[in-house]
């Protein structure tokens, strides 16, 4: 191939991470089983060298506010959970590389006082883009450190004016099945549907993203738009949204539909809920060998802990 | 399954006046077959994990694919009886030992990756893990299960144990059905897969049944006459 792929050009937070990512790729391929073998106490690859003590949040360093190393560019564009493409993680961003982002309309509705159709371009001049470090851990006990370029959900919401009586906020994304071939499964009840409760949604940690590194967001992340709520579990961050709306009662996400005692709304990262399947107590930072303990809210207890004080948080899971 | 030790060479002189190429009896062809076929997964493994292509969460990767080839052997290893008993290939006979002891290697590979590279051998969380996680303990369950089935496939073994052998070794029975149910239970929503290997694994089963392999006899004897 002549070509060469956006996702083969190095962007500049890898290149300058380029030391600490042959280490630790150099330490995967020798030591493995010597290595796995000293437990599962995490191994953060080689924290905090050349990151001047970011702001939590918003940092353009290379780690995020703990001092965790960004993930690979081609880690975080090549490996996804994606199911509308695949269930193949690798094999999303191939299929998903003919997705159309443009033209691409955004509508706010349901309970809210100026209703809004927005199309992306607007989108991105009416808010400034911030870029965030998140730390983004999958139900399936695998995580990346993402610097995600977006703004937050509660600046579009309060634009919106939500009624009274909102209570909860709905997600959908695109349904495409002819660009999307995982969507003409039966399987799962597409399209694919996330919520939060209103107040989640306000809190400032709650990101849109329309972008990953640094540039747009590609397809296999979720362009042209998408969320990020970083202490929830990956799932709780839908992809591809086109239709925002408040609503009184909870709604019924893809995956609670799906498997209902697997699933619940909350989904908040809690390393003292297991899941039937993974562990979640413990996760793999993808690009690490070694397990490290998952932390409660994925690290963000700080920032999120107040919205669930008073709630069984075993009970709603 | 035959409870006598194979008689190996009656079988392959009986097949070498049929149908020998190079010499060779089917019986031994198959055998190179199944030892070049049940390797090439693992060396597909150390290739990729050579080139760096086992994906972005490797451990994972490689769970995944020794847990297939085990479960892929394991079915494969019961598919030799039935071929006998409905279709007289008796060549295919002596192909159920290596198939089941790679099934066996690989289930080894998967445990080894699960304890030592996945969990580092921290026994607490692995104890945690087997005893929250169904699927886990099912599949440990299927390997303690295999594992006096692998200690005892040698001869020496078969003609210790006589008759018995042949009930012990029944258990392979019940480790398969358990090691579908684990892949069952380890996927998310879609059972697709999993269920395919399950529908094969219950026609193998019932193969086994008395009546039908009766029914098999005797319509073999029909077409034979």
């Amino acid at each position: 191939m002549d070509t060469i792929l956006t996702s083969e050009i190095t962007p500049e937070h890898l290149f300058r991470t380029r030391r600490q990512f042959i280490r630790s790729a150099g330490a995967l391929s020798l030591g493995a089983l010597a290595l796995a073998a000293c437990g599962t106490t995490s191994t953060p690859a080689a924290p905090g060298a050349n990151a001047a003590t970011p702001a939590p949040g918003a940092t353009k360093g290379t780690t995020d506010e703990l001092g965790d190393a960004l993930t690979p560019f081609d880690a975080v564009t090549g490996y996804n959970n994606y199911y509308e493409f695949t269930t193949d993680k690798e094999g999303v961003a191939t299929l998903a590389q003919n997705f159309k982002t443009t033209p691409w309309t955004l509508e706010v509705g349901g309970m809210v006082n100026k209703p809004q159709k927005i199309a992306i371009e607007d989108l991105l001049k009416r808010y400034p883009q911030e870029e965030h470090v998140y730390r983004h851990r999958c139900v399936e006990g695998w995580s990346m450190v993402i610097p995600w370029t977006g703004f937050a959900l509660n600046k579009l919401l309060k634009d919106a004016e939500p009624a009274a009586g909102a209570k909860y906020v709905r997600f959908e994304s695109i349904m495409r099945p002819e660009e999307m071939p995982g969507q003409q499964s039966g399987w799962y009840t597409w399209p694919y549907v996330e919520g939060l409760r209103l107040d989640e949604a306000m809190n400032d940690l709650a990101l849109l993203v329309t972008g990953v590194y640094g540039k747009p967001a590609l397809p296999q992340n979720g362009a042209p738009l998408r969320l990020a709520v970083p202490w929830k579990y990956g799932f709780k961050s839908i992809k591809a949204i086109v239709k925002i709306d408040l609503v009184a009662d909870q709604p019924t996400s893809l995956w609670m539909a799906a498997a209902p005692n697997e699933y619940g709304f909350f989904a908040n990262v809690n390393p003292a809920v297991p899941h039937p399947r993974w562990s979640q107590a413990t996760e793999r930072r993808i690009g690490e060998l070694s397990r490290r303990k998952t932390l409660p809210f994925n690290g963000y207890a700080d920032k999120v802990a107040q919205l669930y004080t008073n709630m069984d948080l075993r009970a709603n899971y | 399954m035959s409870a006598t030790p194979l008689k190996k060479t009656t079988a392959s002189a009986a097949s070498k006046a049929r149908f020998a190429p190079l010499g060779i009896a089917p019986a031994t062809w198959l055998r190179i077959a199944v030892h070049i076929g049940a390797l090439i997964p693992l060396a597909l493994i150390v290739w990729d994990a050579y080139r760096g292509h086992l994906t972005a969460n490797p451990i994972q990767d490689i769970t995944f694919r020794t847990g297939k080839t085990a479960i892929t052997l394991l079915v494969l290893s019961l598919v030799c009886t039935p071929l006998n008993t409905l279709f007289g290939l008796k060549f295919v006979l002596p192909s159920r030992r290596p198939l089941g002891l790679y099934a066996f290697f690989y289930v080894c590979l998967h445990l080894l990756i699960f304890a030592v590279l996945d969990y580092g051998l921290d026994w607490g969380l692995i104890q945690q893990t087997i005893a929250e996680k169904r699927y886990v303990l099912v599949g440990f369950a299927a390997f303690l299960l295999l594992l006096p089935l692998a200690a005892t496939s040698t001869k020496g073994w078969m003609r210790r144990l006589g008759k018995r052998w042949k009930q012990l070794h029944r258990l392979v029975y019940l480790a398969a059905i358990l090691a579908v149910v684990h892949f069952v239970w380890l996927v998310k929503a879609d059972i697709r897969e999993p269920l395919v290997y399950g529908a094969i694994l219950a026609l193998l089963l019932a193969l086994r049944l008395a009546p039908v392999r009766r029914a098999a006899a005797s319509l073999r004897a029909r077409i034979a006459r």
